[in-house]
């Protein structure tokens, strides 16, 4: 068989899954609408977590060191103690808040300017404020890095704030986890979905079959019909869950946009893009594919010609 | 072209439809099969297509035994036979071009040549101008004589037919016959299981009678090696 002959059957398989599929309209939105949703809700899980991620931007990755250095230690000091924590490994970066740096802050961000003005004297520390490599950002990393700071004469306190950090990723975690046992558990059904219209469909073009395998049609070409078949449903599910998400994601966009705004953030709402757009096209129609396999492996066997 | 070897053939259910039939046909034969409606005509027909498997013995279609083709080969093997059925089995739901067409569009012909092809076959049943017609919209010889173009259209070297007539008024039976005849003078080798003597005799083939899955009349000339090995 010559590759344009192979096309021309691939084409006219497509072509005729298409026609019946338009052929009855209703049956079939009915099928795209129950495939389209069972998609849509782990892909709007996912789109939850991965702007949730990226609305805390990076948090994981910038959990600083507060070093309060003991108040008779001078600034001069401080800055020969940065250049010793820089040697330090595991530190990316270390930066000095002078004591009178750190009031400015305070004075500005507290809101006890009138009281801070009261005391006779500035009652903060000098600081070195350190950056961890990536690397070194684990817990045990950073507690490592504390203990190590700690045992250094000069130093009064070490803080660290990662703690709701890590929470906050290990409930990402979580989340990221439900997402694809949800997937799972919609792509199974998805695939029991189109599994089960292919089923009818055969079951209806029983005759179509038998005659088709008395003139010595194969398995493999009466078989492709449906494959097709269950491709186009899984496309048009995926079409469907697009649209869906979009649709939520336009309506979710400008309450966002404000809540961000009153945390003083410019984080805006996305919906699904490039690849995670491919992978929901690109999953949807393999499972339709599957399914309709599964499908045709199991009830064409069946079908055999009777005279 | 084909060759029956003490062949059996027990249903599921027991009942013995042929018992130990044994008969050759030659290339280019027209052969009748007749009997009794029971007689086990119809099973005769379904081993040479590859519908049924015998119970016991060896059908040999075409140079090659049935007992053992792989279920993968079943296809293409029956590219080789064209079927032509009582009640012609023919999609209501499609226009006479394509039902002809499907022999054809499933061994992957070109449309160019499908095209040709169809035509020509509707042309020797009499039937070319009706392509687009739907099989409902034709009269019962008609849509029996769409079934012979379907099974004719991929020049298969083998005919195989249940009663072809049995739904025809004797005119048209007569030239569906005569158009078997005319396939078989052409080097085809065709079967035509009937149960209409006069019509078979007509044409003065060889007639395989079968009474009770028995062989009674015409298993003549069997090949000599056929004789030998008993």
């Amino acid at each position: 068989m010559t590759l344009s002959t192979l096309a021309t059957r691939h084409t006219q398989a497509l072509l005729g899954a298409l026609g019946r599929l338009a052929r009855a309209p209703l049956a079939t939105v009915l099928t795209l609408l129950v495939i389209g949703l069972a998609l849509a809700l782990p892909a709007a899980l996912g789109l939850l977590v991965r702007n949730a991620e990226s609305a805390t931007g990076g948090f994981g990755r910038a959990v600083d060191m507060s070093v309060y250095l003991k108040s008779g230690v001078s600034l001069a000091r401080a800055d020969e103690l940065a250049v010793n924590a820089r040697a330090v490994p595991g530190v990316a970066a270390v930066k000095v808040i002078s004591a009178a740096e750190g009031l400015q802050q305070f004075r500005q961000y507290s809101g006890f300017g009138a009281a801070l003005d009261a005391l006779p004297s500035n009652p903060l520390p000098n600081v070195l404020r350190i950056v961890p490599r990536p690397r070194s950002s684990g817990i045990t990393a950073l507690e490592g890095l504390r203990r190590t700071f700690a045992r250094w004469p000069e130093v009064g306190m070490v803080q660290l704030d990662a703690q709701w950090v890590l929470r906050f990723d290990a409930i990402l975690a979580l989340a990221r986890r439900l997402v694809s046992i949800a997937a799972v558990l919609f792509g199974a059904g998805v695939l029991a979905v189109i599994g089960n219209t292919i089923r009818l469909e055969i079951l209806n073009r029983r005759d179509e079959i038998e005659v088709t395998k008395l003139v010595g049609g194969s398995n493999a070409f009466v078989r492709r019909p449906f494959l097709y078949t269950g491709m186009l449903y899984g496309f048009g599910g995926a079409l469907l869950a697009w649209a869906v998400l979009e649709g939520a994601v336009l309506g979710l966009q400008a309450p966002v946009a404000h809540l961000a705004s009153l945390y003083g953030s410019g984080f805006a709402l996305t919906g699904l893009a490039g690849r995670e757009l491919a992978a929901l096209f690109c999953g949807s129609m393999a499972l339709g594919w599957l399914g309709a396999w599964l499908s045709a492996h199991r009830h064409l066997r069946d079908i055999e010609p009777r005279a | 072209m084909i060759q029956f070897e003490r062949v059996s053939k027990r249903y599921p259910n027991g009942r013995e439809a042929l018992t130990n039939v044994s008969f050759f046909v030659d290339r280019g034969e027209l052969v009748f099969i007749t009997g009794r409606s029971g007689a086990g005509k119809s099973t005769l027909l379904k081993l040479i297509a590859m519908l049924e498997r015998p119970t016991r013995g060896t059908v040999t279609v075409n140079g090659r035994s049935t007992g053992v083709l792989k279920v993968r080969h079943i296809p293409a093997f029956r590219r080789h036979i064209g079927v032509v059925f009582q009640d012609h089995k023919l999609l209501a739901d499609r226009p006479v071009f394509d039902n002809v067409a499907l022999p054809l569009v499933v061994a992957g012909a070109p449309l160019k040549e499908i095209d040709k092809r169809v035509r020509a076959a509707l042309d020797q049943v009499g039937l070319l101008g009706k392509e687009r017609l739907a099989p409902m919209e034709l009269s019962v010889g008609e849509q029996q004589r769409v079934g012979i173009a379907r099974a004719i259209v991929g020049k298969p070297p083998l005919i195989v037919a249940d009663e072809p007539t049995g739904n025809l008024d004797p005119d048209l039976a007569l030239e569906v016959m005569r158009l078997f005849k005319r396939f078989s003078e052409v080097g085809v080798t065709v079967l035509v299981a009937t149960h209409d003597l006069h019509l078979a005799r007509e044409f003065g083939s060889r007639e395989l009678t079968l009474a009770s899955g028995q062989l009674t009349g015409g298993a003549a000339d069997p090949l000599p090696s056929l004789v030998a090995s008993r």
